[in-house]
C-alpha cells in the first residue's frame, strides 16, 4: 500500500513535469526562425504556392489553438503528420525507436557486464596490480573519444577485415543476427566511456562501503570475505551505480547522433538533427516531448530500484 | 580488463555467425550513396535535390526528359508539334504505357498532371515553369494540345524538369510515400533514414534493360561516405561529400572518380539595393577583388570551374567572361577611390551551412581585406538565411550555389533577393521567351551573360563541380549534372 502510494505521487508529479515542458518545448520551437514551408519548396517557389502549402500544414492557425490541438492529439496517441515526410510523428518516432532502443539496451549491457566486475575486482584488491591495472585503462577509456574509437572500430571490421559492415542499418525483418550485426559496432564503441565511468564508480562506491562497520560484523559472524563482498558490499554500493546508469540510459537514447552519424545508423538522434534542419518543427516537437517523457520515466525506474536495493529509502519518503 | 576482452571476442563471434548470410549477387543490383535524405518521394511537391536524385528517369516520367548532356528527349511524348507562332504545342504520346499500379497512362493523366501542378492550390516548387500554359487538352487518347498564353521558347525543356513529371489521379496524392510512376524502375521500400529500394518494373513500355534491383542509401557524415565506399558497402556516391578524399581513391584501382559539372552557379550574392553595393563602381571594385581560382582551391580542393556570369560553361550558349575580372586588387582600389571610398568600408556576409560558403566567405574576406572592404563573417543556418537574407533581402553579401538548370532568368524577377533592376537584361529575357529556333535562342543567352558581367551584379565565383565516386566496373552513370538526376536506366556493370 504505502509503496501504491509512494508510486501514485510520484507519476502525478511527473505528469505535472511533462505539462509544463510541453509548453515549454511549443513556445521554444515557435521562436525558431524559417519558414518550413519556404524550406520545403525552395529559392524558385512562388508566394501563392507557399501560402498554400502553408494553408495545408495548419500553420496558419494561431499558435495557441496549435498547441491545443497538439496537446490534445498527443492525449490520443496522435503526434500529428510530419511536415517534411508526410506521414505520422508517431510512425515516424517508432521506427527510430526501434534502432535506438535496442542500441541502447545493447551499450548499456555491454558496459554493466564490463564495468560492474571491472569495478568489484578492483575494489576488493585496491591498490593491487588488478586495481592499477582496470584504473588505468579506465582512464584511457575516458580518455579516449568514442567518435575516434568508432571510426578504427570500422577501419579494422569493417574495411580490414570486412567481418561487419561499415553502417547502416539492416532493418529487424532481415533476421534478428543481421540487424544485431549492424549494431554491434556502434554498441561497442559507445559502451567503452561508458564502461570506463561506471567502473570508477563501482570502485570508490564499493571502497566506501568495505570500510563501513558492518562489514567487519558481517565477517565477524563467519561469513566468507567472497559472501561478504557480494551480499553485503556490493548490493550496498549499488545506489551511486544506478544514478549513473539512469543517466547513462537517458543519454543513450537521443544522445547519440555522433555515433549514429559514423555508422549512418537511422536512430532518433540523427532524426532529432534532421527535424531541426529541415524545420519539421511537429517532428521536433513530438521527439523532444517523448524524450522528456523517457527521462521522467526512467528516473521513476532508478528510485523504483532505489527503493529495492536499500529499503531504507523507501521508508524516508513516509516518515 | 580480461573481462572486456571477452566481451569482444564474444561480439566478434557473434557478428561472424550473422554473416553467414549470403550477400546479394552482386552484378544485378546496383547501391548508391547519398548524403541528404529525400524529405518525400513526390517531385511535384518539394524543391529537395534528394527527391529527384531518386526518381529522375527511374521512377517517374515526364513528356520529355533531359539527357546527360542536358538536350531534351522525347520521354512519354514519342513525337510533337509546335505551331509556327509558338503558341500550341501537339504532343503524340506513347502508347502502352502503363503506370507502376496497373492503371493506363493516357492524354488525361498529362491534363491531370499539368493542371495539377499549375492550379490555385498546387505546391509544385517550381509553378514558374508552367505560367505561360493557358491551356491542356487531351484531343485524343494519345495526344494533347498544350496552348500557351505567350511564346515560351523553353517549354519543351521546362516539361522535362522533375516537377513536371506524369502522375495518375488514383494515385497522385499518395506518391509522397508510395510513389506510383511510369519509369522503368518501381517502389520498392523505404527504410526512413536508412535507405529506398527500387526494383525493375515489369510493366515498362520501353526497352530499357535496366538492373533488377536498385538501392539508394543515406550516408551523411563525410567520414562514413569514405569508409562505406572502402568496405564495400556501396557501390559509388555519384556526388561525393569529401573532396579531401578524393586522392585517396584515384590512386586505387578499384574505383573511378569522375569530376564532372553541375547547374549550380556559385555566386557572391550581392544586395544591389543597398549602399555602398548599389554602385556599379564598388560591385565592380568586388569583382576584380575576389581571386576565384585561390576559393576553388582553398574550399573546393580544386574542384570547379571558374565563371565570370551566371551561366554553365558545359551549356553550348556559354560565353567565357572570367576574363572581365580578372583578380587586379589595385585595380579593384582604384575603383573604389572613384566611388568615394578610398579607405574601404565595413559590411557583412551571411554564410549558409555549405563548405561552398562557409570556406569560401573566409577567403572572400581576405580577398577584400586586401582592397579595404572588412567583411564581418555571419554564419548562419539554413533556415534564418531563408528569412533574413532570401525573403526579406536583409543582407550585404551572401554566398550560394543556384542549384536549378538553366535559371538565368532569375535576374528579370520582379523581387529576388540580390534587387537586380535592368529594364536592357529583361527586354533579353522577353524576346528569348519568344524565340524558338536555337541559333537565336543561344545569341540572346549570350547577350544576357554579358549585360549580367557588365552589371557586375553579383561576384560570380565557380560552377559547382559533381564530384562522384564509383566503383570501376559500373558503367553508365552520369558524369555531369544538367539536371539534378541519378538516372539509373543506361547503369550496368561490366565483365
Amino acid at each position: 500500500m504505502i509503496t501504491f502510494i509512494f508510486f501514485l505521487r510520484r507519476i502525478a508529479f511527473s505528469s505535472v513535469t511533462l505539462f509544463v515542458a510541453s509548453i515549454v518545448i511549443f513556445a521554444i520551437i515557435q521562436i525558431l526562425p524559417g519558414d518550413p514551408a519556404q524550406l520545403i519548396l525552395g529559392m524558385n517557389a512562388q508566394a501563392d504556392t507557399l501560402a498554400a502549402l502553408r494553408e495545408q500544414m495548419g500553420l496558419n492557425a494561431p499558435f495557441y489553438s496549435r498547441y491545443f490541438e497538439w496537446v490534445l492529439g498527443i492525449m490520443v496517441g496522435d503526434f500529428g503528420t510530419s511536415y517534411t515526410y508526410s506521414v505520422p510523428v508517431s510512425e515516424l518516432i517508432l521506427e527510430r525507436l526501434w534502432i535506438s532502443l535496442p542500441l541502447a539496451v545493447m551499450a548499456l549491457s555491454l558496459s554493466t557486464l564490463i564495468a560492474i566486475p571491472a569495478g568489484v575486482i578492483a575494489a576488493s584488491r585496491h591498490n593491487k596490480w588488478p586495481d592499477v591495472s582496470i584504473m588505468g585503462f579506465t582512464q584511457l577509456g575516458i580518455a579516449i573519444p568514442n567518435f575516434w574509437f568508432a571510426m578504427l572500430l570500422v577501419l579494422v571490421f569493417a574495411i580490414k577485415l570486412q567481418w561487419m559492415p561499415a553502417g547502416g542499418f539492416a532493418g529487424w525483418d532481415a533476421g534478428i543476427g543481421a540487424g544485431i550485426l549492424s549494431l554491434t559496432l556502434p554498441a561497442i564503441a559507445l559502451a567503452l566511456p561508458q564502461a570506463s565511468i561506471l567502473a570508477r564508480i563501482m570502485r570508490s562506491a564499493l571502497l566506501d562501503v568495505l570500510a563501513e562497520d558492518y562489514m567487519r560484523t558481517a565477517r565477524a559472524k563467519g561469513l566468507t570475505e567472497r559472501m561478504t563482498l557480494w551480499r553485503h558490499g556490493v548490493r550496498n554500493a549499488f545506489i551511486p551505480v544506478l544514478t549513473i546508469l539512469g543517466l547513462q540510459f537517458s543519454f543513450l537514447i537521443a544522445g547519440t547522433i555522433i555515433i549514429e552519424n559514423i555508422f549512418y545508423l537511422p536512430g532518433l538522434g540523427r532524426l532529432i538533427f534532421q527535424a531541426i534542419a529541415q524545420r519539421d518543427l511537429i517532428v521536433l516537437q513530438g521527439l523532444v516531448l517523448l524524450l522528456v517523457a523517457a527521462v521522467i520515466f526512467i528516473n521513476l525506474l532508478v528510485d523504483a530500484a532505489y527503493a529495492m536495493v536499500d529499503p531504507r529509502i523507501k521508508r524516508a519518503y513516509h516518515e | 580488463m580480461k573481462l572486456s576482452k571477452f566481451a569482444l571476442r564474444g561480439a566478434t563471434a557473434l557478428a561472424m555467425l550473422a554473416m553467414a548470410v549470403p550477400a546479394l549477387a552482386a552484378n544485378n543490383s546496383v547501391t548508391l550513396g547519398m548524403v541528404l535524405e529525400p524529405t518525400h518521394l513526390d517531385p511535384t511537391a518539394g524543391a529537395a535535390a534528394a527527391i529527384d536524385e531518386v526518381v529522375y528517369a527511374n521512377l517517374y516520367e515526364g513528356l520529355t526528359r533531359i539527357d546527360s548532356k542536358g538536350a531534351v528527349q522525347p520521354a512519354l511524348a514519342k513525337s510533337w508539334t509546335v505551331s509556327d507562332d509558338g503558341l500550341t504545342y501537339t504532343f503524340m504520346l506513347e502508347e502502352g504505357v502503363k503506370f507502376h499500379d496497373g492503371t493506363d497512362f493516357n492524354a488525361d493523366d498529362v491534363v491531370f498532371s499539368l493542371d495539377r501542378a499549375r492550379g490555385e492550390d498546387s505546391v509544385n516548387a517550381q509553378k514558374a515553369l508552367f505560367s505561360a500554359i493557358d491551356k491542356v487538352e487531351a484531343v485524343d487518347a494519345s495526344t494533347v494540345k498544350i496552348t500557351l498564353s505567350q511564346a515560351n521558347g523553353s517549354m519543351l525543356f521546362n516539361l522535362g524538369w522533375g516537377d513536371a513529371v506524369m502522375v495518375a489521379p488514383e494515385s497522385a496524392d499518395g506518391n509522397k510515400a508510395n510513389p506510383v510512376g511510369t519509369g522503368p524502375f518501381k517502389f520498392v521500400k523505404w527504410v526512413k533514414g536508412d535507405r529506398i529500394e527500387l526494383a525493375k518494373s515489369d510493366t515498362y513500355w520501353g526497352d530499357a534493360d535496366v538492373l533488377e534491383k536498385a538501392t539508394f542509401k543515406i550516408i551523411s557524415d563525410p567520414a562514413a561516405a569514405f569508409a562505406a565506399m572502402m568496405a564495400g558497402d556501396v557501390d559509388g556516391f555519384p556526388n561525393f561529400p569529401a573532396p579531401e578524399n578524393l586522392d585517396q581513391f584515384r590512386a586505387d584501382p578499384r574505383f573511378s572518380v569522375v569530376v564532372g559539372s553541375t547547374e549550380g552557379e556559385t555566386v557572391l550574392a550581392i544586395n544591389n539595393a543597398k549602399a555602398p553595393f548599389d554602385n556599379l563602381k564598388v560591385r565592380q571594385a568586388v569583382s576584380y577583388a575576389i581571386n576565384r581560382q585561390s576559393i576553388i582551391d582553398g574550399a573546393m580542393f580544386g574542384n570547379g570551374t571558374p565563371i565570370g556570369s551566371h551561366f554553365a560553361p558545359h551549356h553550348p550558349a556559354y560565353v567565357d567572361l572570367t576574363g572581365a575580372y580578372a583578380y587586379d586588387p589595385e585595380k579593384a582600389k582604384a575603383l573604389l577611390a572613384e566611388a568615394g571610398f578610398p579607405d574601404g568600408f565595413d559590411a557583412e556576409i551571411k554564410l549558409p551551412p555549405p563548405s561552398y560558403a562557409r570556406r569560401g566567405g573566409e577567403i572572400i574576406a581576405a580577398d577584400l581585406k586586401k582592397v579595404g572592404i572588412n567583411l564581418k563573417i555571419i554564419p548562419v543556418e539554413w533556415g534564418p538565411w531563408v528569412k533574413d537574407v532570401f525573403t526579406e533581402t536583409n543582407f550585404d553579401l551572401t554566398i550560394v550555389s543556384h542549384t536549378e538548370p538553366q535559371d538565368i532568368s532569375i535576374y528579370a524577377r520582379e523581387k529576388y533577393y540580390f534587387n537586380y533592376k535592368s529594364d536592357a537584361f529583361k527586354g533579353v529575357m522577353d524576346e528569348l521567351n519568344k524565340t524558338t529556333d536555337t541559333d537565336g535562342r543561344y545569341k540572346l543567352l549570350g547577350e544576357a551573360q554579358q549585360i549580367l558581367s557588365d552589371d557586375a551584379v553579383n561576384g560570380f565565383l565557380f560552377q559547382l563541380a559533381k564530384t562522384g565516386v564509383w566503383n570501376a566496373k559500373l558503367n553508365g552513370l552520369w558524369e555531369n549534372s544538367p539536371v539534378q538526376a541519378n538516372d539509373l536506366t543506361g547503369v550496368s556493370w561490366s565483365e
